[in-house]
């Protein structure tokens, strides 16, 4: 590794005093995977988003992994900067984790597995935990992306969180950890920023990226907790492990409602939106 | 009142026989809309027979040893690169281990990408007068719960002899299935492993033609 990551001896540090001038110099080292704080500060925020309703703002290496419980409302933004990131996201409703994308009904109820916008990301409790408001990109999979550790060290020799090759599986299982969640509540992901389409003949066909710059916006339909990892697809044709950063900015833009047209778009989405209203009112929360 | 739609006896029932050779271990009729689960050890054969044809056997399986090691869609298609099971097929874990692998197939193709149906779900689906409507769900949760697992164990499965064809827009979902009375799907275990299946009550769809009928699951182990 010869890259500057704003680490390394700069001076001495023989003593105590010397120690803690050397730590603290270095609190306002600026590298590009890193969060910004207050997310005001953010030298990145997306147009027209007005940077005090920011709520996140964290730049992701590739690979990495972030992780954030959010309020209902919230609009996450996922940008492949270069154009080598894929985002494995998983979603939860964080006032009862068990209830968790499902990626079998999120493609079954809409009768549709590719992804765009208005895409509801669903809960096996026939519940909308989240909705794809925008998409740039176009290129998502809801098959296959996600490798696991055994994948990594079979193509790349190795898939540890620790080496320069670490597999989604693994990345996903560190960011459920720091919201108390385990390996049980890793489901399949879905994979953003890399394509993959089904064949007449059930081949999975690689369809690659859009490009840099292409991003997509969640928005929260529920209290949500989400877990990104930003590592190759599995399916990536590349023979290297090949990945790019990936920018993440959230803030507070409001839920769906009856006036947005994925609510009516189809007859089940419906009723998904109407399932998830009637869990929060229950709850006193819309 | 409470009206179960199921045949549990047909002239045209063909309970059929193992598909591997070898003692049988275990030979269990699985009644219309309830659960099943079995440890297959690792090498036995697990045969189930579609006795009445196109019935959806909603099927999951864990590593015996350690349940969190479980079945994974997005691994096993990853694997295969392909979005059908068919003779052959390995499933694999979320760990990326062989969990099992279809050694016997009867039909075209087996689906894996349909999920299994829930109250909830059916509810999305069919209208909310569906929610009384006994579903997958409700059976994998129950029979988990023998074996110490709950809703957070519950992953995409792998649905035996139902059909689920994408089309070229992405189209997807649950059309006239391709199996017939007395067709079979063998899966040899390839460590020990937890199987649970839940024979489909949906009754919103093709995938049971409407028609809940048995399943018959059975376990063989070769002769020594
Ligand atoms: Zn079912």
């Amino acid at each position: 590794m010869t890259e500057d990551i704003g680490a390394g001896r700069r001076a001495a540090t023989g003593t105590t005093f010397q120690a803690r001038d050397d730590a603290r110099g270095r609190g306002e080292t600026v590298v590009e995977t890193m969060p910004w704080l207050p997310p005001s500060r953010s030298p990145h925020a997306p147009a027209g988003v007005a940077p005090e309703s920011l709520v996140w703002a964290e730049t992701i290496g590739g690979p990495g992994y972030a992780h954030a419980t959010v309020a209902r409302g919230t609009r996450i933004r996922l940008e492949d900067i270069e154009g080598a990131a894929c985002a494995h996201v998983i979603v939860l409703n964080a006032l009862n984790t068990a209830e968790r994308l499902n990626m079998a009904d999120t493609v079954k109820i809409p009768w549709q597995a590719y992804l765009s916008t208005g895409h509801p990301l669903l809960s096996g409790d026939g519940r909308v935990l989240a909705t794809v408001v925008e998409d740039t990109s176009g290129r998502h999979d809801t098959f296959s992306g996600v490798t696991s550790l055994a994948a990594n060290v079979a193509r790349y020799g190795a898939g540890d969180i620790a080496s320069a090759t670490p597999a989604g599986r693994e990345l996903l299982k560190q960011a459920a950890a720091k919201e108390g969640l385990e390996a049980r509540d890793v489901p399949p992901a879905v994979s953003l920023f890399k394509g993959v389409t089904v064949a007449p003949d059930g081949t999975l066909a690689w369809q690659g990226g859009a490009g840099a710059g292409a991003y997509v916006d969640l928005v929260a339909e529920v209290p949500l907790t989400i877990l990104i990892a930003n590592a190759p697809h599995a399916l990536d044709p590349a023979d290297d492990y090949t990945s790019s950063p990936l920018r993440i900015h959230a803030w507070t833009a409001g839920a769906s409602t009856e006036v947005d047209p994925w609510w009516t778009a189809t007859p089940e989405r419906t009723r998904a939106y109407l399932n998830t209203q009637q869990y929060l009112l229950a709850r006193g929360i819309a | 009142m409470t009206v179960v739609w199921a045949t549990d006896e047909a002239d045209y029932f063909d309970w059929s026989e193992p598909l591997a050779a070898g003692r049988i271990v275990q030979d269990d009729r699985i009644a219309p809309r309830v659960g099943w689960s079995a440890v297959v050890r690792k090498g036995q054969v697990l045969t189930i027979v579609d006795v009445g044809g196109n019935q959806s056997g909603d099927f999951l399986c864990y590593s015996a040893a350690d349940t969190v090691e479980r079945y994974s869609v997005p691994d096993t298609l990853a694997a295969q690169r392909n979005a059908y099971l068919v003779e052959g097929s390995v499933l694999m874990s979320n760990e990326g281990n062989p969990l099992m692998t279809i050694v016997g197939n009867e039909i075209d193709r087996q689906d894996t990408i349909g999920g299994a149906c829930s109250k909830e779900s059916n509810t999305l689906r069919y209208g909310h007068h569906t929610l009384f409507h006994h579903a997958c769900r409700e059976n994998f949760l129950r029979e988990g719960a023998k074996h110490g697992l709950g809703p957070r164990d519950l992953v995409s499965n792998i649905n035996w002899f139902m059909n689920v064809p994408v089309e070229a827009d992405g189209t997807l979902g649950i059309v006239d299935g391709m199996s017939a009375p007395g067709k079979r799907v063998a899966l040899r275990a390839e460590m020990d492993v937890l199987a649970v299946i839940s024979n489909c009550p949906q009754v919103n769809n093709p995938c049971n033609d409407f028609n809940p009928t048995p399943l018959r699951a059975i376990i063989t182990e070769a002769d020594a």
